[in-house]
């Protein structure tokens, strides 16, 4: 496993630093392992009793209590949520809204940072400011705007059975894009900058246009950012709550992280479904952090690297 | 596919004559056929337009409404109001100062509990400790989950008579069960606790890159000098990852100004959970839609927000300009 390796790696530097303390070390470490077994136990309790919560039927919670190791175990919750409760369709939904935000948003992204990164122009820092700064704004600053922006840009009923883009997945990819584009600009440019110039210069004497550059140039060496910023913003829209709470009416349109709050009030007193609810909106999450778990670290830390 | 990039570099970097080609101080290529600036103007001007029309510009009208009185229904009853709206939200509005009041404990519990909780479990990780990564996945796996689950995940550990801490208090299903989100009195302790269990997976993840990036040698150094490991930590560690440490000023306060999800999941902000965000959010959603009103409380956030956002901004290109 990845875990054996790491102590090793950085044996060099260790003693150095404890050098001082050579005598109280191995206390210190125990000290340290109590401690932080402590924090992990206390940082596992509230996931662990979701799942424990989920794994049993209703009844025999009933039965025994909540507090108890007796009864049953199965997946009757996690059945029953995924096909009366709708989780089914509510993933669905959260697949419709994140697929074409990430992609569009990685791609608009691309094409902005690659502007202001290997072109130089006039304005080039000002717009990479106002695309940072966009991306740190509350989204609640914006919303009624939003909202009513919405509202009043009437479309055909052919098109949205509301006559206008509230209730239509389009304008909650539209936002996530619009807001999502801001951080992955300022990652992705600078990752760019890095980039040696001679690149694009060989190139130019080449004959090859920007979108040449872009294309065939750029675009292949930024495949580690992409990955990272990818799996970060798969995660990132994936979770997101607010904006289908705001433009998102009929409850069977509503992505997962939205509709969830919906089933809090639907099964007041079945905390087993609302348990179940939960660990099947965490699953998808779960699989892409130990999947690419590195990417995602990555991408995390890309964005702090520069400051 | 990098193959194509690595035949395209010359040995030596050609200047060709007649200067052609003009390096720039960032070393980036001047001169742009017609062709390359409509290229380059449709690569620039499509996102600039989304980002302008769905970001700046919302956020100038949330500006403009918050002067009028309207009810978000025909445009042409939008009425201007002058200042009323702030004077309404600032005097007769009861949730504003009490949510001021909330986002600004929200702030100082993350940052004088949660963000050195992760700088903690950062140092203590960095360390040649066994099980390390075990531990660094255990404390990140809540930064992985939307904040609007975790309010639901922490449900269920609060409730009052099924929920597990009050089983652990030995209080669960007795008249003294503390309903630990429901009870106006401690839900916002409750809510910053479950906030809590993210941030610091969070810090501890940036602090642990930016431990990764401290040279060696300051340590060594510094331990030569006799300074303790306190000493070096603070004086020497901590201030060389300046960089890292603002981008956490500026997250752990931006983090506490967007608390929405949490409290909107618990109670939709009401009830001892006050927070401007959620307000901002009642005043659109509710009955009587009130949208001057609720852009009056998204300009105070705004204003507000301003601040850290100025700062990162300064200091991240604050630089470049100058250069």
């Amino acid at each position: 496993m990845s875990t054996t390796p790491a102590p090793t790696v950085r044996t060099g530097r260790t003693p150095a630093g404890a050098a001082p303390r050579t005598g109280s070390r191995p206390k210190r470490h125990y000290g340290t392992h109590i401690f932080l077994l402590v924090m992990a136990v206390m940082w596992l309790v509230p996931l662990g009793w979701s799942l424990y919560t989920a794994l049993r039927p209703v009844a025999s919670t009933n039965e025994h209590g909540y507090f108890s190791f007796a009864g049953d175990f199965n997946f009757d919750n996690f059945v029953q949520a995924w096909t009366q409760g709708g989780f089914a369709t509510y993933f669905w939904n959260s697949v419709i809204i994140t697929v074409p935000a990430v992609l569009l948003t990685l791609f608009l992204a691309s094409l902005m940072a690659f502007a202001v990164s290997r072109v130089s122009w006039k304005f080039n820092v000002t717009l990479l400011i106002m695309f940072t700064a966009g991306n740190l704004l509350p989204p609640q600053v914006l919303a009624a705007p939003l909202f009513e922006m919405a509202k009043h840009f009437e479309v055909p009923y052919s098109f949205s059975d509301s006559g206008n883009m509230l209730n239509t997945y389009i304008i909650v990819i539209a936002v996530n894009t619009a807001f999502q584009m801001g951080f992955c600009t300022f990652v992705l440019s600078n990752y760019m900058k890095a980039l040696s110039a001679d690149l694009t210069e060989a190139a130019l004497v080449d004959g090859a246009g920007i979108w040449r550059q872009y294309r065939e140039i750029i675009m292949p060496l930024c495949r580690p950012a992409f990955a990272a910023l990818g799996t970060l913003q798969v995660i990132f829209i994936y979770n997101d709550y607010f904006w289908p709470l705001i433009f998102i009416q009929s409850g069977n349109r509503l992505p997962i992280t939205t509709a969830i709050n919906n089933l809090q009030g639907e099964f007041l007193s079945n905390y087993n479904l609302l348990a179940a609810g939960a660990v099947i909106t965490v699953i998808p999450t779960l699989v892409i952090y130990l999947l690419l778990q590195r990417q995602f670290v990555a991408g995390l830390t890309l964005g702090s690297s520069k400051g | 596919m990098s193959s194509t990039a690595q035949e395209l570099i010359p040995p030596e970097a050609q200047e060709p004559g007649g200067g052609r080609i003009s390096r720039t101080r960032g070393g980036r290529v001047r001169r742009l056929t017609g062709r390359d600036k409509v290229v380059l103007s449709l690569m620039v001007g499509i996102p600039t337009l989304i980002e302008l029309a769905l970001v700046w510009l919302p956020t100038l009208m949330s500006i403009g409404l918050s002067f009028t009185r309207w009810n978000g229904l025909d445009l042409a009853d939008i009425r201007p109001a002058g200042t009323e709206n702030y004077q309404y939200i600032t005097q007769d509005y009861p949730p504003f100062w009490p949510a001021v009041q909330h986002n600004f404990m929200w702030l100082l519990f993350l940052a004088l509990i949660a963000t050195p909780l992760g700088l903690l479990l950062a140092v203590l990780l960095d360390q040649n400790i066994r099980g390390s990564k075990i531990y660094q996945s255990i404390f990140f796996a809540p930064v992985m989950l939307s904040l609007a689950l975790i309010g639901i995940i922490w449900q269920l550990f609060y409730q009052r008579d099924n929920g597990l801490l009050n089983f652990l208090l030995g209080t669960a299903g007795t008249p003294q069960a503390v309903d630990w989100f429901g009870d106006s009195s401690v839900n916002i302790w409750a809510a910053m606790i479950a906030a809590t269990w993210r941030h610091a997976g969070y810090v501890m993840l940036l602090y642990l890159a930016g431990l990764k990036g401290v040279d060696p040698s300051l340590r060594e150094a510094a331990s030569i000098d006799g300074a303790n490991a306190y000493q070096t930590f603070f004086r020497v560690v901590f201030p060389a990852m300046r960089p890292i440490n603002i981008v956490i000023v500026v997250i752990t306060i931006i983090e506490s100004l967007r608390a929405f999800d949490v409290v909107y999941v618990i109670n939709r902000g009401t009830n001892g959970l006050e927070m401007l965000s959620a307000l901002v959010i009642q005043n659109l959603v509710g009955e009587g839609q009130v949208i001057g009103v609720g852009s009056a409380l998204a300009v105070v956030l705004l204003v507000i927000s301003l601040v850290p956002i100025v700062f990162y901004l300064s200091r991240t290109f604050g630089k470049e300009n100058r250069a």
